[in-house]
């Protein structure tokens, strides 16, 4: 009996080692290909390690993607902290001032993170022309922030529900109103809310690729991926500037997830509407 | 002392004076969803119906002729079959791998948050890495096949995504390094649901391992089955990034519906017959996404 047990938990270990193998193969060949000098790169001895350690690629790909990273951080950071703070607003609303037809509302809101954006493409174009704002960053960041209303009303509808009404009666009471209960009572313990949804919306912005690519047509005002993209297309040889290109850009989303695992969990389980 | 008798109703008006400054609140929301969601889907549709051949709007009605056209069209008849095998591809791999890894990550495993850390990290990761990176992991001369190669498991080489039939299933493999451990996470989080005592009171019956999970655990685990098939299902419908990197293929045995979407309109400029693929796209995506949030207004109503 016991060596059985032994063996299925020695089995266990080893497919679960082998997966995580398996996850792990891309970094580990995306870091072993940016660490080799270019006399080193070749495509026959693809897995074999560096021997020393070179930033070639690494600095080479950062010439070409570093301008449209920047841009990455400057379309990123504000629509992830502006869609948050609207969505705090709304899942409070949705949560604590219920009305007749409110849930029904909010229902009509989910559908949105649904929605294929090849759905509705064609007017979102026409109408950022009719605005000014197509071909812009901050056409972009104003996209950003409208698609981003479902799934932020949703995650922190789920927060603020779970806070006693009778907290916010007694605040009622208390004299505090509409904007009062928001600012005096949920704002100070919203912070695992506004963590979870900053991290969703920062992690879902910076890998956007497709509303980069329409927004924005100039090149030069891309985020990060539309450049990752477009170095695949032009340096089709130089596969070890493609992969540390590639590497760049994962990187602050990566970093994000292993310092604030715990709140990026939350939002893939609120992501599912099972939060 | 009135003031005491008072003050409930003073309350009351206030309160309404208040719901109604939450909806006014509200309303920017509401009518940004409106338009951009619930008009621009109409507006979509309305477009698949009229003429708009060129950049230049020409909103003559055609009836149904864009869509015929588009259903004759050998490249979106691809696109329809690749959509299928993608589907069943990229669902089952993220199902069977995200269930048997949580049930694993459940017997009690050491260091099980460094298991999880790393199978749902691909998942912070953009499309178009994953893109970039398989492609050279399937490339046929270097990659899986070399390292196959170096282990002596030759047989296992693939031409992956250049095989001019079934290259769309190797694209499934990239997508599915990137979103089973999602997958992984829901039913994780659906295993830590179910209470022990009915995991015992099962082993007490005498049911063996394989009947507990036959007969107890994966039909109360049903629930998140239908939501990674209706997320899974969703992501094979708007699959864009990873064929934007590997390319369509040869006859375009890798191509997507959502890439020859945007080909037709914005370097084509067939905004009319780019509209009724993004029409169909919408279709498809409504018939997974009305009986989901159905179940859930059941759920919350209940």
């Amino acid at each position: 009996m016991t060596f059985q047990r032994a063996w299925s938990r020695g089995a266990i270990y080893f497919v679960l080692i082998a997966f995580a193998a398996w996850y792990l193969m891309p970094i580990y060949l995306m870091l072993i290909t940016g660490m080799k000098t270019f006399d080193q790169v070749n495509i026959a001895t693809m897995w074999a390690l560096p021997r020393g350690i070179s930033l070639d690629g690494f600095s080479q790909a950062w010439v070409k993607v570093a301008p449209n990273f920047k841009n990455s951080i400057m379309i990123t950071v504000p629509a992830a902290v502006i869609s948050a703070f609207i969505g705090s607003i709304n899942g409070y609303i949705f949560a604590k001032w219920k009305f007749r037809g409110s849930n029904t509302l909010f229902m009509l809101f989910l559908v949105g993170m649904f929605l294929p954006y090849q759905g509705i493409l064609i007017p979102l174009v026409q109408t950022l022309m009719a605005l000014g704002l197509y071909g812009s960053i901050v056409g972009v960041i104003f996209v950003h922030c409208i698609f981003g209303i479902p799934i932020t009303a949703l995650m922190f509808r789920s927060y603020f529900a779970g806070i006693p009404n009778e907290l916010v009666d007694a605040a009622k009471i208390d004299g505090c109103g509409f904007f009062g209960i928001y600012r005096w009572i949920l704002l100070p313990i919203a912070f695992p809310a506004f963590a979870v949804v900053l991290i969703w919306q920062f992690t879902t912005i910076w890998n956007d690729y497709l509303i980069g690519l329409v927004v924005v047509s100039n090149p030069r005002l891309a985020p990060v991926n539309v450049a990752v993209q477009n170095l695949a297309g032009t340096y089709y040889t130089q596969w070890q500037v493609q992969m540390s290109g590639a590497l760049i850009a994962a990187l602050p989303t990566i970093i994000v997830y292993l310092a604030l695992g715990k709140f990026f969990m939350r939002g893939l389980l609120a992501g599912s509407l099972k939060g | 002392m009135a003031a005491p008798a008072n003050a409930p109703r003073r309350r009351a008006l206030r309160f309404r004076g208040d719901l109604a400054l939450a909806i006014v609140v509200l309303t920017p929301s509401i009518v940004a969803v409106a338009i951009f969601i619930y008009f621009f889907i109409a507006y979509t549709f309305y477009v698949s119906v009229v003429k708009w051949p060129t950049l230049l709007p020409d909103y003559t009605f055609v009836g149904l002729k864009n869509w015929i056209n588009m259903f004759q069209d050998m490249r979106f008849r691809i696109d329809m079959r690749n959509l299928v095998l993608y589907a069943l591809g990229f669902m089952t791999q993220c199902i069977v791998i995200g269930f048997l890894l949580a049930s694993l990550l459940d017997q009690k495993i050491k260091s099980e948050a460094l298991f999880r850390t790393i199978f749902i990290f691909p998942f912070a990761v953009s499309g178009i890495v994953t893109g970039v990176v398989w492609r050279w992991l399937m490339y046929p001369s270097a990659g899986l096949n070399q390292l196959f190669s170096l282990v002596g498991l030759d047989f296992l080489k693939s031409k992956w995504y250049t095989d001019p039939t079934w290259g769309i299933l190797a694209v499934t493999i990239a997508s599915a390094w990137q979103f089973s451990g999602y997958v992984m996470a829901l039913y994780l989080a659906g295993l830590r649901g179910i209470s022990h005592e009915l995991k015992e009171a099962a082993a007490i019956d005498g049911a063996n391992t394989w009947q507990l999970y036959r007969r107890i655990i994966i039909p109360l685990l049903a629930p998140v089955t239908f939501t990674a098939v209706v997320l899974t299902g969703m992501g094979s419908i708007r699959v864009f990034d990873i064929p934007a990197v590997l390319g369509t293929g040869a006859a375009f045995s890798t191509d997507a519906l959502a890439f020859h979407m945007f080909q037709l309109t914005f370097q084509s400029n067939k905004m009319s017959s780019g509209a009724v693929i993004a029409s169909v796209m919408i279709i498809l995506a409504g018939f997974l996404v009305g009986p989901y949030l159905a179940s859930l207004q059941l759920e919350e109503s209940q």
